[in-house]
C-alpha cells in the first residue's frame, strides 16, 4: 500500500471510529432519558408513545408521497404537504358541509368511507395535474428549476386553501366514534385504532402495487434509468403520472384521517406537516418505501415522547428536535436508516 | 486566433461598460431618491404627498434596501455557487439578534460602551456603535454559515437544501423559546428586544424616524455589497464558484478545492445576511422572533430567481420589485382598483397566487430571470436542445 492511500485510510478509520463512538454515546443518552421517564411514570410513557405512533401513521402516509416522487424523478415535491392540506379541507367540506354529517352513526360512517374514496381520487387528480402542467416540462432542466416550481405550486395550493378554508383555523366535528378504552390507566381512543385500521391496508395495497404488479415494475424500472426503461417499451410519462397519482391518493387519505381525528383544518397546515413528513422520508432513506414508514413512525414516536414525557424538552421545542435529528442524520448518515449508499451517476 | 482574442476583449469591455452603466444608474437613482425624501417630499402639496405616502413611503424604500442586501448575499450562494439555500432567514435572524444583544439595554447585568451614541451613555447593557455591530453580526453569521456548512456541504444539492431548511426552522424557534435557556434569558422570547440604539455618525444621532439618512446608510451598505459581489465574481474565488455551479466534478478535476470554495460562498452569503439583519433591526427599532419565518427565505429566493440568478443588478431589481409589491405596491394597487371600479377585492390576499404563479411561469418560460446573466442563461437552456427525444408533448 502506498503512503498516499494509507494516510487516507487512517483518516477514514479515525472518522468512522469517531462517528461510531458518538452514536454509541448518543444512543446510551437516549436510553437513559427513556429509562428515567419510564421509571418515573410508566403510564405517561405509554400514553406519549401511543400519541406519537398515531401521529407517525399520518406522517407515513404523507412521507410515502415524497419518497415515491423523489424515487422516480429526484424532485423534492414541496407542494405535497399542501396537497395534504387541501385534502383535509376537502374532506371537512365533503362530510360536514355537503352531506351534513357532524355526529357519529352508521350513515355517517358510510359517508366517511365514501369520502375516503373521493378524497383519494381528488388528491390523485390534482397531483397528476400538477405533474402534467408544471413538472413534466422541466424534467431535463437543472435541478433548481423544478424545485422552485414546486415551491410555486405550493404557494398556489396554499392560496386555494386560503380561499376555501378562510385565513384562520376551523374546527369540525368528527363522525368517527368518540371515546376510548383503557388498558391499565393508558387510554386508547377509538380514533387511533381506526386510523391504524385504515392505514395498514392502504400501505399493504401500495406495497403490493409497487412490488407485485406490472405497473409497479415499470415504476421501479423508470426510477433506475429512464432512458433504458423507455427503450424497453415502458411509457415513462404514464408511469410517472401513475406515481404521482399513488402519492396523491395516500396524501388524500392522510388529509381525511387528520381532519377526522384532530377536527381541525387550516390553510398553512401542509407546510409544517409536510416538512416533518419529508424528514421522515429522509430518515428512512429517501426512495425507500419501508424506510419512509419506519422513519415516519420513529419521528412520530420521538415527537410524541418529547412532547408528552414528564422529563423532556416539551412541545415548544418539538420542531427543533425533529430538525436537529434531520441535520445530524444528513451530516453522518445521508443515506438514511435503510437506504443503500449510491454513488452519484456522472 | 487573434480574432478570437480581439472578440473576447471586446466582450470584456462591453461587460465592464454595462457594469459601469448600471453603477452610474444606481448612484443617480440613490441620490435622486435621497434628495426627494429629504428636501422635496415634505414640501409637496397634500395631494401628491398622500400619493407618495400610499405608493412609496420612505419606510418601504428603506425596508426594500434591507431586502436587497440579503438578496445579494443569497445570490452569492445560489446564483454564483449554485447551492440551494432554503433557510436564509436564519442568518437574518442571527444578524437581528446581534443588534439586539450588542446595541440595547437587554443585558442589564453588563455595562459596556464602545463609541455608543451619547443618549445611551448612562444606560446599562452592551452598547457598541452601529458600525461595529454590523461587522460583528456579519461575522457571527459567517461563523454559523461555516458551522452548518462544514458537515453538510459534501451532500447532494437536494439534501443541502433540506439541511438549510431545517436550520432556518431551528434558529427562529430557538429565539422564540429563548427566554429560558437553562435559566438564562437569551432572546426575551416572543416579546423581542426593543428598542435598539440609534445609529450615530460621529456626534450626530439618527432617530428612529430619520428615514432619509438611514436610506443613505442602507444605500451605502448595498453599494458595499454590490462592490464585494462584483469583485469576488471577477477574482479567483468567483471563477471557482462559477466552475462549481456549472460542473462540480469538472471543477474538482481542475483543482478547485470543493469544500473550502463552497464554504467561502456560504460564509460570504451569511455575512451579508447578518449585515442585512442588523440593518433591519435598526430599521424597525427592535428584533421580534415571530417575524422570522420560512416565507422570508422563500421570498428572498424568489427575488434572486426572478431578478436573474448570478447577475447582481438583476437581483437588485428583482428584490426592489418584490419587496415593493409585498409591502405597499399590491395594497395600493388594490385600493386604486377598488375605488376606480367600485369593487371590493382584497388584493393582498392574492399574494400567494401572485408569487406562486410568477415562480411557476418564470421557471417554465424564462428560467434565467428578468435581467439574466449570459452564462447562466446558456446553461439553463442547454437541456432544451435534447428534450426533443424525451417522451410527451412539449
Amino acid at each position: 500500500m502506498s503512503i498516499f492511500t494509507s494516510g487516507y485510510q487512517a483518516r477514514l478509520d479515525r472518522r468512522r471510529f469517531f462517528e461510531r463512538s458518538l452514536s454509541t454515546v448518543a444512543g446510551f443518552g437516549i436510553l437513559f432519558w427513556l429509562g428515567i421517564n419510564f421509571v418515573k411514570s410508566p403510564s405517561q410513557f405509554f400514553q406519549a408513545s401511543l400519541i406519537g405512533l398515531s401521529n407517525g401513521v399520518l406522517y407515513a402516509l404523507i412521507a410515502l408521497g415524497y419518497t415515491l416522487v423523489y424515487g422516480i424523478i429526484e424532485l423534492i415535491n414541496f407542494a405535497h404537504g399542501d396537497l395534504f392540506m387541501l385534502s383535509a379541507v376537502f374532506s371537512a367540506n365533503f362530510i360536514t358541509v355537503w352531506f351534513h354529517k357532524d355526529s357519529s352513526g352508521p350513515a355517517a360512517w358510510g359517508v366517511f368511507l365514501m369520502c375516503l374514496l373521493t378524497v383519494m381520487i381528488f388528491a390523485a387528480t390534482i397531483n397528476v395535474g400538477i405533474e402534467r402542467f408544471a413538472y413534466r416540462r422541466l424534467r431535463r432542466a437543472p435541478k433548481l428549476a423544478p424545485l422552485i416550481t414546486a415551491v410555486g405550486v405550493s404557494f398556489v395550493l396554499q392560496f386555494i386553501g386560503l380561499r376555501w378554508n378562510g385565513s384562520g383555523p376551523k374546527t369540525w366535528n368528527s363522525v368517527l366514534p368518540a371515546g376510548s378504552f383503557h388498558i391499565a390507566s393508558v387510554s386508547i381512543p377509538f380514533t387511533t385504532i381506526l386510523s391504524f385500521a385504515i392505514t395498514a391496508p392502504l400501505l399493504l395495497l401500495m406495497s403490493w402495487i409497487v412490488t407485485r404488479t406490472r405497473q409497479g415494475k415499470a415504476m421501479r424500472a423508470t426510477a433506475q434509468d429512464q432512458d433504458a426503461a423507455r427503450l424497453m417499451g415502458i411509457n415513462v410519462d404514464r408511469t410517472i403520472s401513475f406515481t404521482f397519482a399513488l402519492g396523491g391518493a395516500l396524501a388524500g387519505a392522510a388529509g381525511l384521517l387528520f381532519q377526522q381525528t384532530r377536527g381541525l383544518t387550516s390553510y398553512n397546515l401542509g407546510y409544517q406537516l409536510g416538512l416533518i413528513a419529508f424528514t421522515s422520508a429522509v430518515m428512512g432513506g429517501i426512495g425507500n418505501l419501508q424506510g419512509a414508514v419506519l422513519g415516519a413512525l420513529l419521528i412520530g414516536l420521538v415527537q410524541g415522547l418529547n412532547d408528552g414525557l414528564p422529563i423532556g424538552l416539551g412541545q415548544q421545542w418539538s420542531q427543533t428536535v425533529v430538525f436537529s435529528i434531520l441535520i445530524l442524520l444528513m451530516a453522518f448518515r445521508p443515506t438514511g436508516l435503510l437506504g443503500k449508499a449510491v454513488t452519484e451517476k456522472v | 486566433m487573434t480574432m478570437n482574442i480581439l472578440k473576447r476583449k471586446a466582450k470584456k469591455q462591453k461587460q465592464s461598460a454595462s457594469h459601469k452603466k448600471w453603477t452610474i444608474g444606481f448612484l443617480i437613482a440613490a441620490v435622486v431618491i435621497w434628495i426627494f425624501y429629504t428636501y422635496i417630499m415634505g414640501n409637496l402639496p397634500d395631494g401628491p404627498q398622500t400619493v407618495f405616502q400610499n405608493w412609496l413611503p420612505p419606510t418601504t424604500v428603506n425596508e426594500a434596501m434591507v431586502w436587497v442586501i440579503c438578496a445579494l448575499g443569497l445570490n452569492i450562494v445560489v446564483g454564483y455557487a449554485g447551492l440551494l439555500d432554503l433557510g436564509f432567514v436564519a442568518f437574518w435572524a442571527i444578524g437581528g439578534y446581534s443588534a439586539g444583544w450588542f446595541m440595547s439595554t437587554f443585558f442589564q447585568q453588563a455595562n459596556f460602551h464602545f463609541l455608543s451614541p451619547k443618549d445611551v451613555a448612562k444606560q446599562p447593557g452592551i452598547h457598541l456603535t452601529f458600525w461595529v455591530v454590523l461587522g460583528l453580526g456579519g461575522l457571527i453569521c459567517a461563523m454559523f454559515g461555516i458551522i452548518i456548512g462544514a458537515p453538510t456541504l459534501r451532500l447532494k444539492s437536494d439534501y443541502l437544501a433540506l439541511v438549510t431548511l431545517g436550520f432556518g426552522e431551528i434558529i427562529p424557534q430557538f429565539f422564540t423559546n429563548g427566554e429560558n435557556i437553562g435559566g438564562f434569558n437569551l432572546s426575551n422570547g416572543t416579546k423581542g428586544i426593543s428598542p435598539v440604539d440609534n445609529i450615530s455618525i460621529g456626534p450626530r444621532i439618527l432617530g428612529p424616524f430619520d428615514f432619509s439618512w438611514k436610506f443613505a446608510i442602507f444605500v451605502f451598505l448595498t453599494a458595499v455589497m454590490v462592490f464585494i459581489s462584483l469583485r469576488l465574481r471577477k477574482g479567483r474565488l468567483g471563477r471557482a464558484w462559477l466552475a462549481i455551479r456549472e460542473d462540480e466534478l469538472a471543477a474538482s478535476m481542475m483543482g478547485v478545492p470543493l469544500m473550502s470554495t463552497k464554504l467561502a460562498a456560504y460564509a460570504v452569503g451569511a455575512f451579508s445576511g447578518g449585515v442585512g439583519g442588523v440593518a433591519f433591526a435598526t430599521h424597525v427599532n427592535g428584533v421580534f422572533a415571530d417575524r422570522f419565518n420560512f416565507s422570508i427565505s422563500i421570498i428572498l429566493l424568489a427575488m434572486v430567481v426572478l431578478g436573474g440568478m448570478g447577475n447582481v443588478w438583476g437581483v437588485m431589481v428583482g428584490a426592489l420589485l418584490v419587496a415593493w409589491i409585498n409591502s405597499t405596491g399590491l395594497p395600493a394597487f388594490g385600493d386604486l382598483v377598488n375605488t376606480t371600479f367600485n369593487t371590493n377585492i382584497n388584493f393582498p390576499s392574492y399574494n400567494f397566487l401572485l408569487f406562486g404563479g410568477v415562480l411557476i411561469l418564470m421557471m417554465l418560460f424564462k428560467r434565467e430571470g428578468m435581467i439574466p446573466e449570459s452564462r447562466l442563461k446558456a446553461i439553463l437552456h442547454e437541456a432544451d436542445d435534447t428534450t426533443s427525444n424525451v417522451g410527451g408533448a412539449h
